[in-house]
């Protein structure tokens, strides 16, 4: 067989397949590469005092811990807003819609959500929010903002592990008499927990890794305040405090530490999605 | 009167659990209905705020004027800089982008071992979940005074880093994207082919990809539309003139055209770059729009 395809054949077909592995090994240089840069420039800059003070103009000491906890702060609060009314809209249309044309819109309206970029979330965000609710420039808008960025993302997970929960569940407990309501509760949410935890966790990295949003809702603030008052007052994530230190103060050492903590959350959460992703389909396939 | 028939016709009256699942179902019409109001509201914020700048200037003066002087004293307000420069940059990035990111795609269907696929998604998980900030970084401190030493350039910061910029970010989405489709191919054609005496890259480039054409080309348009609403990372690398475009030159995005003067902007030059932001977002919603249709097109075959 080999033998017989000419030499033109022979030469295309291997050209094909060596600018496919060249393109494979780019792409993993690259991870490689960007991991290993950030990781080497930023790590030695790790120190406690880093970790744990804040900025202190008299001392010249930089402290990350308000950024920190402003990350924190606004992972909760719009993980806590947009789960209800993400799983919420899943669940609608997965399990109570009949009218085709709803579900057209609520799905088409979810894939634009997931197509405007983050600046254009921010500035909407700044008139909305910041603005017309009068949330003042606070992580309070900051992380409404996000909220309507992330629901598109928890809305596709959860519809999704939705999908694969078998009919016969629902059959056999409609025929135990359950209402509609009791079955979605006891029987279908429960079986796509894992859905809804990939969604969770897939929001986490679009929130840790989004700045342009936050910018102009939830400012540039460094300092640290407990949950309540700190959901009222304006702060930057750590994502904001990197763009901040490295494009308008030039301090790289701090924006490089700062990226170095995104990094290894970032590697953390992929290997995170990837058992839980591994995990369901395990189950699918029983 | 009325609220009273209509109780009796559905029979709440005896019959209250029926009446807490009506409810129940309205709620989650409501949630449903989120995203849409939030789609409704965007674009109501964005033509309302973003038009009166345009009428303003003169849409002729503001689309395709060549000069943007917003804080001068006799302001310039013309954004075909910027409009060029999403247009050339996205262009750049497409360019070299997917031709990697299909390769490896086709790689990664087809060719690879399996524990080498198993590394190498974790890797574009990992790329596709970096913060752009640090992308901005890393071209801040490598690509911009590399550009500068290699091409001789006064400074580093251009629309050629912002390119490359660009291109590494928009590899995951093309590749998983084209991924998908091209694994999506029955197994039967390829099978024909090779039956047929074609070699197993043949039968890959010629059989597999035609047949996945539509979801490569949505990738391709996927790519796009990250690449056009990209902002902090080309901040931190395209240096933010407003100049009209040239590889070597630095320039300012339809994107970092609002982010860098936002925060400091008033009365027109604030009203105007509401008018970019809504220029902007019609290029997004054309992109969707074509989403859409080669989706559905995808469908029906």
């Amino acid at each position: 067989m080999i033998e017989k395809i000419s030499g033109r054949r022979l030469a295309w077909c291997s050209l094909m397949k060596g600018l496919c592995i060249v393109s494979v090994v780019v792409v993993t240089a690259l991870t490689a590469f960007m991991l290993l840069y950030v990781l080497v420039r930023g790590v030695p800059h790790i120190t406690s005092q880093l970790l744990f003070t804040s900025p202190s103009m008299l001392r010249h000491t930089i402290g990350i811990l308000p950024d920190i906890l402003n990350t924190l702060y606004i992972v909760i609060t719009t993980l806590l807003i947009v789960l209800p009314i993400g799983v919420g809209a899943a669940i609608y249309l997965n399990e109570y819609a009949t009218n085709k044309k709803v579900v057209e819109v609520i799905e088409f309206a979810a894939e634009t959500l997931s197509g405007i970029p983050s600046i254009i979330y921010g500035l909407v965000g700044m008139l909305v929010f910041v603005q017309f609710c009068s949330f003042g420039t606070s992580l309070l808008a900051g992380a409404m903002t996000l909220v309507v960025m992330n629901l598109p993302t928890i809305m596709r997970t959860t519809q999704e592990s939705l999908k694969t929960v078998p009919e016969s569940y629902r059959e056999g407990a409609f025929a135990l008499g359950a209402g509609k309501w009791r079955v979605i509760r006891t029987v279908v949410l429960p079986t796509c927990i894992n859905g809804i935890i990939t969604g969770c966790i897939l929001s986490i990295g679009r929130i840790l890794s989004e700045s342009a949003a936050l910018l102009f809702t939830a400012g540039f603030a460094h300092n640290v305040n407990g949950f309540i008052k700190g959901m009222g007052s304006a702060g930057a994530t750590l994502t904001v405090a990197l763009y901040v230190y490295a494009s308008e103060r030039g301090e790289f050492d701090i924006a490089f530490a700062i990226a170095a903590i995104l990094m290894v959350l970032t590697v953390i959460i992929n290997l995170i999605t990837t058992y839980l992703g591994k995990l369901m389909e395990r189950r699918n396939g029983q | 009167m009325n609220l009273r028939t209509f109780i009796d016709q559905k029979g709440y009256g005896n019959n209250p659990r029926r009446l807490m699942e009506d409810l129940i179902h309205l709620v989650f019409l409501a949630l449903g209905l989120v995203a849409v109001g939030s789609v409704l509201v965007i674009t109501i914020y964005l033509v309302v705020s973003g038009l009166p700048a345009i009428f303003k200037i003169g849409p002729v003066e503001f689309l395709f004027g060549t000069r943007w002087a917003s804080t001068a004293s006799e302001p310039e307000f013309g954004i075909l800089p910027f409009i060029l420069t999403s247009i050339y940059g996205t262009a750049g990035a497409i360019i070299i982008g997917v031709p990697i990111g299909f390769f490896a795609a086709v790689f990664l269907a087809k060719m690879a071992p399996r524990r080498v696929r198993e590394v190498m998604e974790l890797c574009i998980g990992v790329l596709a979940g970096i913060p752009s900030v640090v992308y901005g970084l890393v071209g801040m401190t490598i690509l911009v005074p590399g550009i500068r030493v290699v091409f001789n350039v006064p400074d580093g910061a251009t629309l050629f880093a912002a390119i490359i910029v660009l291109a590494v970010m928009i590899l995951p989405s093309v590749i998983n994207v084209s991924l998908s489709a091209i694994q999506a191919v029955p197994r039967e054609y390829e099978e024909a082919s090779l039956a047929l005496g074609a070699t197993s890259t043949e039968t890959y480039f010629k059989v597999t990809v035609p047949a996945a054409k539509s979801g490569i080309f949505t990738a391709i348009v996927l790519g796009i539309g990250r690449a056009i609403g990209e902002a902090m990372a080309i901040m931190m690398v395209a240096g933010n003139v407003a100049n009209m475009p040239s590889l070597f030159k630095s320039v300012r995005f339809l994107t970092t055209a609002v982010a860098s003067e936002m925060s400091y902007s008033s009365g027109l030059q604030r009203e105007a770059l509401f008018s970019i932001a809504l220029v902007l977002f019609l290029f997004i919603m054309i992109i969707n729009a074509i989403l859409n249709v080669l989706k559905t097109g995808g469908n029906r075959k």
